[in-house]
């Protein structure tokens, strides 16, 4: 089974990259938002923030890199007639789906280099971090979360027709309630709740704290927590979906 | 009369198309939910910024979000086409060209401008922003011109649509241009010298400008010079746009290209 997750992943990371949508998702969109960030930041009463701002964006990517490829992951094997033979593989369809919304997290990846990079170059962001090994353990825990989310992602989207436009909904208020870019106390009381059973808000705590100083264990475990949670309703929902398709042979149909 | 034809039915036909016959699954969550959050993430990071208030962000957002119905359903009028293998038999039809195009960017226009309205009124409630009563007509009139301007914009992407393969692409990355450049959450004042300049010649800042100024309590006259310049803006990429799909147009039937990048 570590073959095939490795391979798996390994396979859908090198897809993923030759998609130029994904690409600028991953890259473009991120610096974009971290831009404005840096000006905003830079210009109000509160400046200083610039790596808060530069992380926060990064994080911004991988969570659209996961939501968008999370939410097509079932789709394109539909489009690309793999579906069936995916299904109908000895391997379990949860352990060949997982490599993929993994691999769309890890896509991420690339929007905390490009912030970091555009922030240090063009506004002069300190890329001095508080501590840097737990920054580099954090930063693939909360990949590794985000994917498991996408997991659960995918397996709901498959009810929902117009998954794409429902993930154009779920990007801007995960973005918000998670405290990528806003701290959650500026957000009303009952937002908290909410952030707290979403993967992102624990992995940016991490992040952040490993970054810029202050306890990072607690976003690290919670993230571990949430992951095997999210695991679990994913297979609840993967089994379901395969069984009722099976059922109703309706695999193939959009 | 068999342009204006073309121009009414021809236009509507393609919008309702374009939202695979107006799904509701569509449109409600890209078009009217997906701006008030827009709105709401800039208003919190301003709010955490102590940078301006939250009408300034509000107005902002809710006029550039009409870029998302302006870029991508231009866009997509050549895109589309050439998705369902139609663009061939629109090109061989002895239709005008201008009333062909541009009426298909008449129900782009009004559609823009309802999701700035709806935007508006919506995030600005959610938020709680005061505008008075005497400035809806005119910021209507603003909005509407700024919408406009956006998709004669959208015109010209379409005219690259015929050249370039990722089309949702390009629609993102000038839809990403539009809103550090527009003046929509950080004051064009701010923004370096350069920015400044590019910032003068694309859709929505002079539109935002204006609608702010109508907002603290301009009058029609005070923010006519403004929404002059947005409409004139418009015109200009409109044209440019026009040219790029008779041009891509011609050089397509000369190579036998049409059908694909």
């Amino acid at each position: 089974m570590a073959r095939l997750l490795a391979i798996g992943w390994l396979f859908h990371l090198k897809n993923l990259t030759n998609s130029l949508f994904f690409v600028l998702i991953s890259v473009l969109q991120p610096i974009i938002f971290a831009t404005i960030a840096f000006f905003m930041f830079r210009s109000g009463d509160r400046p200083g923030g610039l790596l808060y701002a530069a992380l926060g964006a990064g994080l911004m990517g991988i969570w659209s890199s996961t939501l968008f490829g999370s939410g097509g992951a079932i789709q394109w094997q539909r489009w690309q007639g793999t579906l069936e033979v995916i299904v109908a593989a000895p391997a379990r369809f949860l352990w060949v789906m997982l490599p993929l919304t993994v691999s769309t997290a890890s896509i991420g990846l690339y929007s905390i280099v490009a912030t970091l990079f555009w922030g240090r170059v063009f506004f002069g962001v300190p890329l001095s971090f508080e501590h840097p090994w737990l920054f580099a353990l954090a930063l693939p825990i909360t990949v590794l979360s985000l994917g498991l989310l996408g997991l659960v992602l995918a397996s709901t989207f498959v009810l929902y027709r117009q998954a794409s436009a429902f993930s154009n909904l779920l990007e801007y208020p995960i973005w918000l309630v998670t405290g990528l870019l806003v701290p959650l106390s500026l957000l009303p009381g009952w937002v908290e709740p909410l952030s707290w059973v979403l993967a992102p808000t624990w992995g940016m705590e991490a992040v952040r704290n490993a970054a810029l100083g202050g306890e990072v264990w607690p976003g690290i475990g919670m993230c571990v927590l949430l992951g095997a949670i999210y695991l679990a309703l994913g297979a609840v929902f993967m089994n379901n979906f395969e069984r009722l398709a099976r059922q109703r042979a309706t695999l193939s149909l959009t | 009369m068999n342009s204006v034809r073309v121009f009414f039915i021809g236009g509507l036909t393609s919008y309702r198309a374009l939202f695979g016959w107006l799904s509701p699954w569509v449109f409600v969550p890209s078009l009217l939910v997906a701006p008030i959050f827009q709105i709401l993430l800039f208003v919190y990071i301003g709010r955490s910024a102590q940078l301006e208030s939250d009408e300034f962000y509000v107005i902002g957002n809710a006029i550039q979000y009409a870029a998302v119905p302006c870029l991508f359903a231009m866009t997509h009028l050549v895109a589309g086409e050439r998705f369902q293998q139609t663009l061939g038999y629109i090109l061989i039809t002895p239709a005008k060209r201008l009333p062909l195009f541009v009426g298909r960017a008449l129900p782009v226009v009004t559609n823009g401008f309802f999701v700035s309205a709806f935007a508006l009124l919506v995030g600005g409630a959610v938020v709680g922003i005061d505008v008075p009563t005497s400035a809806w007509a005119p910021i209507a009139l603003a909005a509407a011109v700024s919408a406009f301007a956006c998709t004669g914009l959208g015109l010209v992407t379409a005219g690259l649509g015929l050249v370039v393969r990722e089309t949702s692409v390009l629609a993102n990355i000038i839809f990403g241009l539009l809103l550090v450049f527009s003046g929509s959450n950080v004051p064009i004042e701010h923004l370096p010298r350069w920015m400044q300049v590019v910032s003068a010649g694309i859709p929505f800042t002079h539109g935002i400008a204006a609608v702010r100024g109508l907002a603290d309590g301009d009058g029609l006259a005070d923010a006519w010079g403004l929404i002059g310049t947005e409409a004139l803006i418009g015109v200009v990429y409109g044209t440019i746009g026009y040219a790029l799909i008779r041009g891509a147009e011609f050089l397509g039937r000369r190579h036998a290209t049409l059908d694909r990048a």
